[in-house]
């Protein structure tokens, strides 16, 4: 085993990028971020890579935009206010079916907000990018080896599917250290990127990157095309973890730094005698739908945890078909529950089963 | 086995690489550990801390909101951050820079000048290294040789001049009666 | 023997642009221009938002369509990253020079070596005659109804003078293709942009002033000779700027090592 290292999660971000054959990096300092810029200035002009500072998050995905339609790894990273300027060209990525990897290291909402570490950028990241039909692949990550790992596989998994993947982590996971292996497992099979814009050689017809489908027929075809790439996606590419939910009456589900608080609540509820399990989430979208409905049958209750107003709640109603009752415990604006208030939750759902 | 650990003053005391120093340490020993820093403009100039807990399991929440060990650098966390140690929990604080004690009987109180003995002693900034060594000697967390040898190895090449003073300050912690 | 025939960077496929409109004059331009530096291989084309947004269709080499504004943004990214390309944008006024000023003025500070061609008709062609950021002062659109008023709408902006200003722009060049001789002058120019690409010499950009007669409700001669008789005064022809960010002092003082 290789060496750990000691690092921020936002740089362990950054290193697994550039480990996972990404040279090109486009983006503008925005807190609790910043590191991953800072990072990739220092690095990248080591390793025969860019890092370009752009005047501003449009700019940066839009550059993402040239990089990836040429060809090119490249990751593009930000904290919400600047995904929302990012979102324009997020959904002209979609519409393009070009691969690339987003960071967004959330922070509390709405509007300028705060910095603290937030969850609420749920919806837009797993129903609404942008504009149009569309989605992204969006992994969350629970710690900082978590970081380095899905930054890895989201650059195989843009590739492979031509899309734009999302690391949804939040500021907590951004700043914290924790160690690292950088032995990120085996690869997968990349297909050739002959669709690219990297000049024809007089060798080829050529390529054409383009949003713009002016019949709706033919702009029909190609979403609905594309929805049956979701539907694969979702067949193959869900991610989650289950902990202790096999003979658990009251099920957790959360994703992220809450999934983390939650499992220290569970330690302590489960020395009480309380039998309660949590579900985790990996991929955000796709949704593990089924693996989660499967525990409706079992569980007698299921609580969801995050920080934010409850922006998960729907997907697991949705995914447990409202076989049981569904609570919401969640601190937003940057507030991190303690342990001890998610315990609170689960005594008192506990002692009314 | 899990040390809930919080470190806090103001910025520019070296709370962060203190707590760094631990995690480091943790980690080079097979142990779990977590780093959570404060962060944004309450760092520029204002408190800051860090969260590190160290354990043989795996770690939940990053952040210590009731710790096993507070260290408190200055009178601000101290009032705010001593009320929350566990009970049977230890407090260490700079006796020099936080002109009161703990009225708490159920946690042991540690306070030692640290700020003042770095000044006599010429280490001026270094008053979180001499914490450092006082922790090892009344928590027993690391081993104080394997704890020093890190610590130097830690240090960059354009920085080899510091090498003697923090060896010297984490002496002078490790080596401090009450 | 052929004496007068299509560009081979240039699409066998027809224009779909109004009668009278000069875009396919500065497209053929474009493509003589590739076709006479053999760039066509190595040439990535940046189409726009606006009335040339199928410019994609229209050249043989390989197209990106960008979002409104970002071409400048978009071309950066292939450049960067495929410095042996040769880049270009083909952008309308309001495209360039509103929603993507931020853009265009940075793509210029950075000294990006690539090639802008910039097309300043004073008006919103594709979504019907509205008021541009080129639209002249007393100029009538669809949303400045009683003439543009310098104290309402603000003035118009003069964006070879403003580039020109910038370090890392190496060329900035207006013309216009009212006339035969005024249309030689801007092949020349567009040609020059390229060559320049290819010396590495920064950010090149030749602003083409054109016509839309279909929405400044003109016959296609009156159009032309509304070129010269009101827009020329107002935005003189010329060379703005021409130089080469190589001559520019690098103040980075520190090595990269490992």
């Amino acid at each position: 085993m290789a060496k750990k290292v000691l690092m921020k999660g936002n740089e362990a971000i950054a290193e697994a990028a550039i480990k996972s054959g990404c040279l090109h990096f486009f983006g503008y300092p925005i807190t609790p971020q910043t590191e991953i810029s800072e990072y990739m200035a220092k690095r990248m002009p080591k390793v025969g890579g860019l890092c370009l500072q752009a005047e501003s998050e449009v700019s940066a995905i839009n550059m993402i935009m040239g990089a990836a339609a040429s060809g090119s790894r490249c990751l593009t990273s930000s904290s919400s206010p600047g995904i929302s300027l990012k979102s324009e060209g997020i959904s002209y990525l979609v519409g393009c079916d070009l691969p690339c990897v987003i960071v967004n290291v959330q922070r509390g909402g709405p509007g300028l907000g705060g910095i603290q570490p937030s969850q609420q950028d749920y919806y837009q990241a797993t129903k609404a990018n942008g504009h149009g039909d569309e989605h992204i692949l969006v992994l969350a990550p629970s710690s900082v080896q978590e970081m380095a790992q899905l930054t890895s596989e989201a650059f195989d998994l843009a590739d492979i599917y031509r899309m734009p993947a999302m690391i949804l982590a939040d500021g907590a996971l951004g700043q914290m250290m924790e160690p690292v292996d950088f032995e990120l497992g085996t690869k997968r099979e990349i297909p050739e990127k002959t669709w690219a814009c990297n000049g024809t050689e007089g060798k080829r017809k050529k390529n054409i990157i383009n949003s713009l489908l002016i019949d709706p027929d033919e702009l029909e075809t190609s979403v609905v095309n594309r929805f049956k790439r979701y539907d694969e996606i979702a067949e193959k590419e869900v991610k989650y973890e289950e902990y202790k939910c096999d003979d658990a009456d009251i099920v957790i589900v959360a994703y992220g730094i809450t999934s983390r608080i939650c499992k220290t609540a569970i330690a302590a509820a489960r020395a009480k005698g309380i039998k309660v399990g949590l579900f985790r989430p990996i991929t955000l979208w796709p949704y593990p739908k089924k693996q989660l409905g499967a525990l409706a049958d079992k569980a007698k209750h299921f609580l969801v945890c995050e920080l934010n107003m409850g922006q998960m709640v729907d997907d697991v109603k949705v995914a447990t078909e409202c076989k049981k009752p569904v609570s919401f415990f969640g601190r937003t604006g940057g507030v991190i529950p303690s342990p001890d208030e998610v315990l609170a939750q689960i005594e008192k759902l506990a002692a009314a089963l | 086995m899990t040390t809930n650990i919080l470190l806090a003053g103001f910025g520019g005391q070296g709370i962060l690489f203190a707590g760094k120093a631990i995690a480091k340490m943790a980690m080079d020993s097979e142990l779990q550990v977590s780093w959570l820093p404060s962060y944004g403009p309450e760092m520029r100039g204002g408190a800051a801390n860090c969260s590190v807990i160290v354990s043989d399991e795996e770690i939940g929440s990053p952040l210590v909101v009731t710790p096993d060990l507070l260290i408190a650098l200055n009178l601000p966390s101290f009032e705010k951050f001593e009320p929350n140690v566990k009970a049977g929990g230890k407090l260490v604080y700079d006796s020099s820079l936080i002109d009161k004690t703990s009225s708490r009987s159920d946690i042991e109180v540690y306070g030692i000048p640290a700020t003042a003995m770095a000044s006599d002693a010429g280490l001026t900034g270094m008053a979180n290294v001499i914490v450092l060594g006082y922790l090892l000697k009344i928590t027993g967390l690391f081993e104080y040789d394997a704890f020093l040898e890190h610590m130097v190895a830690g240090i960059p090449a354009a920085k080899a001049a510091l090498i003697e003073k923090n060896k010297k300050a984490l002496e002078m912690g490790y080596n401090y009666a009450k | 023997m052929v004496v007068f025939d299509k560009p081979k960077s240039l699409s066998p496929v027809p224009f779909h642009y109004c009668p009278g409109c000069t875009h396919g004059i500065v497209h053929r331009l474009v493509a003589e221009v590739l076709d006479e530096l053999d760039l066509c291989g190595k040439a990535v084309g940046i189409a726009p938002v606006g009335c040339s947004v199928f410019a994609y269709n229209y050249f043989e080499c390989d197209m990106i369509e960008a979002a409104h504004g970002r071409a400048p943004a978009v071309a950066t990214g292939v450049k960067r990253t495929h410095p042996d390309n040769i880049v270009f944008t083909y952008q309308g006024d309001g495209d360039l020079a509103a929603i993507g000023t931020a853009e265009t003025v940075h793509v210029g500070a950075r000294g990006e070596n690539i090639t802008i061609i910039f097309i300043n008709n004073c008006i919103y062609g594709m979504t019907g005659g509205q008021m541009a950021p080129t639209t002249m002062p007393g100029q009538v659109t669809t949303t400045s109804p009683y003439g543009r008023d310098r104290r309402i709408q603000g003035s118009p902006i003069r964006v070879c003078e403003m580039l020109s200003t910038l370090d890392g722009v190496a060329y900035a060049e207006r013309v216009a293709v009212n006339t035969v001789p005024n249309i030689k002058k801007a092949k020349a120019a567009i040609k020059k942009a390229f060559q320049n690409q290819v010396d590495k010499k920064g950010l090149s950009i030749v602003e083409v002033l054109s016509t839309c007669p279909t929405n400044w409700g003109m016959t296609p001669e009156q159009a032309l000779e509304w070129v010269k008789t009101d827009m020329i005064p107002f935005y003189p022809l010329g060379v703005y700027k021409d130089a080469d960010v190589k001559d520019l002092n690098p103040t980075s003082t520190k090595e990269v090592t490992e």
